[in-house]
């Protein structure tokens, strides 16, 4: 009985926990000046926040088949998210290259772009 | 229900209410595009929390995923002086006051009608479920799209059909200057694709007994398509075997209806021994055909050359 009262109270502090990560990780996106640092803030609270939400959510699992789907929803998450996360990065960058090689045509096709990746 | 599960519905429906007019409201394109998207994901769960995982999978895969890419890649081709809409979207006009009038009717029409039905109507669910066993298929939701109203969805196949026959014949579209592709976008592409299509055939075999069926598969299968189409433009020309595989859905389905009229009971009246087979062809053809045509509504027409060559 103590046994299963420790594992929902492990499950409730890693699940805590990742809710902390991910409110984090809002308030970053938020508040942070520009796109580096808010793409800082929004991988952390998706890498570790899921992932402790995850851990948390494995420990009350049925069997070994739920298991493993959470597992493979957490690797497809943390794949997929520091792909996207390099992505715009890659484009705002290249974007400002663009930029700033200062002709007329170049900024007026660049703005827009540069402009989208703040938001 | 619990208070914390009314605690979330309220939250869900304000939310819904606040993105959509913000989506209105908006008078940056860009903005509104992103709104509409979440708003996309909010209705999928609100759509979860009304015990209605299928068209949560459909409003998730299309409603925000795959009209968001469109209406993303729209804006692209739009340019800077395309995407800014006026200052006050919503300003109040006569045109748009009858617009709202006309709404509002509507809504009045619909809330009059449903509390003129009787509090206790037991609606058509019992009748689904009784007629289940013959119908061929376990899920009641595949049973009723593709069996009880298979009319429905042969019509709604025939409709995403013409819209790419219209993207086909329009071939209107400017040409973006596309970037050189990203090698990071071929790693997305070579683990996202493979998957696309497994989940893609899982929720099209699941949909006989489980939340899933074409329109779902499809809907994953084109999102790996159109990732393809941004790590490597894809070429998706009218050609004959591409015009063959769009139209294969509709055709396979309209053959088993007129099958079934000539031979069977009547048009689309799916005989209890052979309906699940039917079903499960009719989905996996339409399921390869909708993806298709979803890449083709993004990708457009692949440019021509002058002789007419592709």
């Amino acid at each position: 009985m103590s046994g299963v009262v420790w594992l929902d109270a492990l499950s409730l502090a890693l699940i805590g926990a990742g809710v902390l990560f991910f409110l984090a990780g809002s308030i970053g996106l938020l508040r942070l000046p520009d796109l580096l640092s808010r793409l800082h803030a929004l991988t952390k609270a998706d890498n570790v926040g899921l992932g402790c939400v995850v851990l948390g959510l494995m420990l009350q699992a049925g069997d070994a088949y739920e298991l493993l789907r959470l597992v493979l929803v957490w690797l497809l998450v943390m794949f997929a998210g520091s792909l996207a996360c390099y992505l715009v990065a890659h484009s705002a960058v290249t974007a400002e290259a663009t930029a700033d090689a200062a002709s007329p045509a170049a900024t007026a096709t660049a703005a827009p772009a540069a402009s989208r990746d703040e938001r | 229900m619990s208070v914390e599960a009314t605690l979330l519905d309220a939250v869900l429906a304000a939310l819904l209410l606040w993105l959509g007019w913000r989506a209105l409201a908006s008078a940056d394109l860009y903005k509104a595009v992103v709104q509409f998207m979440v708003f996309g994901l909010l209705l999928a769960l609100a759509w979860v929390r009304l015990g209605a995982p299928d068209i949560a999978l459909a409003e998730a895969a299309i409603g925000a995923g795959l009209t968001g890419a469109l209406l993303l890649d729209t804006l692209a081709r739009l340019g800077a002086a395309g995407a800014a809409d006026e200052p006050h979207p919503l300003r109040l006009t006569p045109a748009r006051a009858g617009v709202a009038l006309a709404c509002l009717l509507l809504v009045a029409l619909l809330a009059a009608t449903v509390l003129a039905l009787p509090a206790d109507l037991p609606g058509l669910a019992p009748q689904a479920l009784a007629a289940l066993p013959a119908s061929g298929v376990s899920n009641p939701v595949t049973a009723t799209l593709l069996n009880y109203r298979a009319w429905d969805t042969l019509l709604e196949i025939g409709v995403v059909l013409l819209a790419v026959l219209g993207v086909w014949i329009l071939d209107a579209e400017p040409a973006l200057p596309r970037p050189a592709p990203d090698p990071m976008l071929g790693l997305l592409l070579r683990v996202v694709l493979p998957l696309s299509v497994v989940t893609g055939g899982y929720l099209l075999w699941v949909g006989s007994h489980a939340p899933g069926g074409a329109f779902q598969g499809a809907a994953l299968l084109a999102a790996g398509g159109v990732l393809w189409h941004l790590a490597q433009p894809l070429r998706l020309s009218a050609s004959l075997p591409a015009r063959a595989a769009v139209v294969a859905g509709f055709a396979v389905f309209l053959a088993v209806g007129i099958a079934t009229a000539v031979l069977g009971a009547g048009l689309l009246t799916l005989p209890p021994a052979h309906a699940g087979a039917l079903i499960l062809l009719i989905e996996a053809v339409a399921m390869v055909s909708i993806a298709l045509i979803m890449v083709a509504l993004f990708a457009g027409r692949a440019p021509t050359t002058v002789d007419g060559r592709q």
